[in-house]
């Protein structure tokens, strides 16, 4: 075979295979180029370099993760309406997407909506805010902080740029072979989408080990595990799940990229390959992952309930343990996905059970949160409207949740959109939800100001009224036998009830309309928004004692903690806001490039391999090796903010307090 | 410590070293996982031979055993540089590591020998699921290993720049977890793979 300087990337990668592809490729490339432009033109590239890519500061970095979040939900939600558009038309009807076409999107959606929305947002909220809830300086590993999320926005900008260079996959985001083998699947889709999880999940697992190390030897005096608030106990179990799941997800698809590159068997039809073994890997991982994005949200409602209920949070120490055992009980359910595999019935059965298991803690949750409002002084902030949202909605899903975990049940409904409303009837209020109800609580803890009530209220209507229109009717479609993932059919019966679906969707697009004009007017309006006390909501637990936004440092003095609500057991005893008799200097990590040029160098490799341009590969890992190295030689990563300088800030800080009423 | 004052003051804290041993050691945690799984893949694959060759036409005893005796060696030499780095005699710790690279760099070639033996002899691993799975579960030993020479020679050049300041000795205690740790790895394979393909 002849050599090729760029492997197999050549003019035919444009792609002009139908209008709709070259009409995304131009959105893609205008967006990028329009930003670049606004950059340049406001002057701000140094800015944003100094300040934004290569600052470790926690909270700067959970903002950048939330800010690849929310780019990602608008690319993710554009495939969600389109396949609602091309299912609306397509009875008796090609519609308006090609069938390779329209398989990419349904790839593209799952994936993004996954690795590059709900897992970035939720490790935003959980880098802005678990240090400041355990009265916290920093992460325990500020750059690896910073290598996660360059590697994480490195899978990001593989999933986009197979918009523009190539295709992405067609073998939806789970990805089963034999059909995303190189056999079936020869192009370059599968290996972007191996390539864009691959990069993102070693950032993951990179996170999860931040975060355990964080939450377990950076707590405050005082805050003992049984004191921290139950968002730090999600963040935890979530993370425990990351290093122990992700794993499962790097060896399943670098044993496909293997496949692939290699003409290795592990999943192949023929010579001895047992594809199975994937949707076992692949499952292992994908259960947990569930729990990974949902448990943090868990967390989020429960600081939200009992802030907005003015309550202590009702059955903390159960909310703990069941958090911790639906922790543990999610690497024993990964069977229930694929039920139909063949599988012996006592395994079905052992595998069933367990899943409904599960449904035991969950309801404990419920129940503690339930109790929480009952009697409390309920505040309908947005946040709690979100909150109060997922807990009917949440409900619905879990019933046909233990539906589908009976075998026979689901022997029936199996691959069919019962179950894709069934999963999206979980994701969407139990993580989605708590990530925007965290958004509008957080918002003013990050930026200083807080977002404008009315139109997150607007939003919240828009995304509950649009999510049942168009999921309601998928477990209807799924009792009338439609398959998933179906491009078009020839069944009128079912036409109504997917332009149901397809308004929908479009409530859905009011509902994110909301909340970009919520985010725009609230910019507008800042002025007379702003959080001068650093406590807006009168909160209980001690992110709420930082100013917004917080000092570098967050803490001048680290804080004492005797209690669950450690803030409003301070602010009960007057002590919240005391001055100490003197500051001392503070070491804070240091600006770091690396992490931006380890991010850069994951994605060339990841491109480099995906078009088989060998010699850049090698030369891409080569760097990473080197930079890691060349980073190792650093002894000191920290710089010393005087003692002076803190006592300024401070200094402001209770100028501010008193401005606000606080003192 | 030989670093001046005001350098020394801008190292981490103390309890920063204790973290970092403590995040190692959860990656390490993960990396078992990692291993874990392509054991079991083995395990399930171990019969797939496709008409190809098994275990037992391919694997060498003696071969094996000088694998074997060459990490399990380093290991017990990478304990003594620990004991000259806690005695804070750099000569003698710069030997130890040394000897544990050459040992390394032995079981390396070692490995790679048998790797080119057996694809020279129509046995590679795209040969059958069985020898895709052993290819993937010892090659990503092997790799661990050549890994952790490079991390050996950073370290014989940090000791030899630095001299055994805290930040250095922090490093060398988690190479030396990361090298014990590809041991009780290899002891894995040699038990669940080369033992079983040839009894």
């Amino acid at each position: 075979m002849e050599m090729r300087i760029l492997g197999r990337l050549t003019a035919d990668a444009l792609p002009f295979y139908s209008w709709v592809a070259v009409g995304g490729a131009v959105v893609t490339v205008l967006g990028f180029l329009t930003v670049v432009g606004v950059i340049t033109w406001l002057g701000k590239w140094r800015y944003l370099w100094n300040e934004w890519l290569t600052s470790l500061d926690h909270k700067r970095i959970g903002i950048m993760y939330v800010v690849v979040a929310l780019v990602m939900l608008l690319r993710g939600f554009v495939d969600a309406i389109m396949m609602r558009a091309q299912q609306a038309f397509a009875l008796n009807s090609d519609g308006y997407l090609p069938p390779e076409h329209f398989d990419q999107i349904f790839s593209s959606h799952g994936t993004i909506m996954i690795f590059f929305m709900a897992m970035p947002f939720l490790t935003g909220l959980i880098n802005i805010i678990v240090p400041q809830q355990i009265g916290a300086r920093d992460v325990a590993f500020p750059f690896m902080n910073s290598v996660s999320l360059w590697l994480t926005a490195a899978g990001a900008s593989l999933v986009l740029v197979s918009l523009v260079i190539g295709r992405f996959s067609t073998a939806g985001w789970s990805g089963y072979p034999p059909y995303s083998g190189a056999e079936y699947n020869p192009g370059v889709g599968v290996d972007y989408w191996i390539w864009a999880i691959q990069a993102s999940g070693i950032g993951t697992t990179l996170s999860g080990i931040n975060f355990i190390v964080t939450i377990l030897k950076r707590r405050a005096p005082g805050m003992r595990l049984m004191r921290m608030p139950l968002f730090c106990w999600t963040a935890l179990a979530s993370s425990i799940l990351m290093i122990f799941a992700f794993p499962a997800l790097t060896v399943a698809t670098a044993t496909l990229a293997l496949d692939r590159i290699f003409g290795m068997h592990f999943f192949t039809n023929a010579e001895g390959g047992n594809m199975m073994n994937y949707t076992n890997l692949f499952w292992i991982w994908g259960h947990p992952e569930v729990y990974i994005l949902i448990l943090p949200a868990f967390g989020i409602y429960s600081e939200v309930v009992a802030n907005f209920s003015a309550k202590r949070l009702f059955g903390y120490t159960s909310l703990v343990y069941a958090t911790m055992t639906i922790a543990l009980l999610s690497f024993t359910v990964w069977l229930h996905h694929f039920f139909t595999m063949g599988a012996s019935a006592n395994v079905n059965a052992f595998f069933g059970i367990a899943t409904m298991v599960i449904a035991v803690p969950t309801g404990v949750k419920v129940f503690d949160w339930l109790m929480t409002m009952f009697r409390g002084r309920i505040t309908f902030h947005p946040s709690m409207l979100w909150t109060l949202g997922f807990i009917v909605t949440f409900v619905i899903g879990g019933m046909t949740g233990v539906l589908l975990a009976l075998p026979p049940v689901n022997y029936l409904v199996h691959n069919s959109t019962f179950l894709v409303a069934h999963f999206h009837n979980m994701l969407i209020p139990g993580a989605l939800f708590g990530y925007f109800a965290g958004y509008m609580y957080w918002f003013p803890k990050a930026f200083g100001f807080t977002l404008e009530a009315r139109w997150g209220k607007r939003a919240f209507w828009c995304w509950i009224i649009g999510f049942y229109l168009a999921f309601m009717p998928l477990y209807v479609l799924g009792f009338m036998g439609m398959a998933r993932r179906t491009e078009h059919y020839d069944i009128a019966a079912w036409q109504p009830l997917l332009i149901v679906a397809a308004l929908g969707a479009l409530v859905v697009l009011a509902g994110i309309t909301s909340l970009v004009i919520q985010l725009i007017t609230s910019i507008r309006n800042r002025d007379n928004a702003r959080d001068l006390t650093g406590d807006p909501w009168d909160g209980r637990t001690l992110e709420w004692l930082t100013a917004s936004p917080p000092a570098p440092y967050n803490f001048a003095i680290l804080p004492q903690v005797w209690d669950i609500d450690a803030f409003h057991d301070m602010k009960r005893r007057s002590v919240a806001y005391a001055r100490p008799e003197r500051y001392e200097d503070i070491l804070l990590p240091k600006n770091s490039g690396a992490g931006v040029v380890l991010g850069g160098l994951a994605f060339t490799f990841g491109f480099a391999v995906v078009w088989h341009i060998w010699w850049a590969a090698i030369a891409a890992l080569i760097a990473i090796l080197g930079t890691a190295v060349a980073r190792s030689f650093r002894d000191r990563t920290e710089f010393r903010l005087p003692a002076g300088e803190v006592k300024e800030i401070e200094d402001r800080r209770l100028r501010d307090l008193a401005k606000g009423g606080a003192i | 410590m030989s670093l001046a004052g005001e350098d020394t003051a801008l190292l981490p804290e103390a309890d920063a070293y204790e973290q970092r041993a403590f995040g190692f050691w959860l990656y390490l945690m993960s990396d078992a996982i990692i291993f874990a799984l392509l054991f079991a893949t083995y395990l399930v694959m171990a019969g797939n031979t496709a008409g190809g060759p098994a275990g037992s036409d391919l694997f060498s005893l003696p071969h094996t055993l000088g694998e074997t005796l060459l990490l399990l060696t380093s290991s017990l030499t990478f304990g003594l540089a620990s004991v000259a780095m806690d005695a804070g005699r750099r000569p003698q710790l710069l030997a130890w590591l040394a000897v544990t690279f050459v040992l390394g760099l032995g079981f390396v070639a070692m490995e790679i020998r048998e790797f080119h033996g057996m694809i020279i002899q129509g046995a590679g691993p795209d040969r059958s699921g069985f020898l895709s799975a052993f290819f993937t579960l010892v090659g990503t030993h092997g790799l661990h290993v050549s890994a952790g020479l490079v991390f050996i020679l950073v370290m014989i050049t940090q000791v030899i720049a630095k001299e055994l300041s805290q930040p250095v000795s922090s490093r060398l205690l988690r190479l030396g977890l990361f090298w014990h740790f590809l041991d009780i790895v290899w002891i894995g394979i040699f038990s669940a793979v080369y033992l079983p393909g040839i009894l």
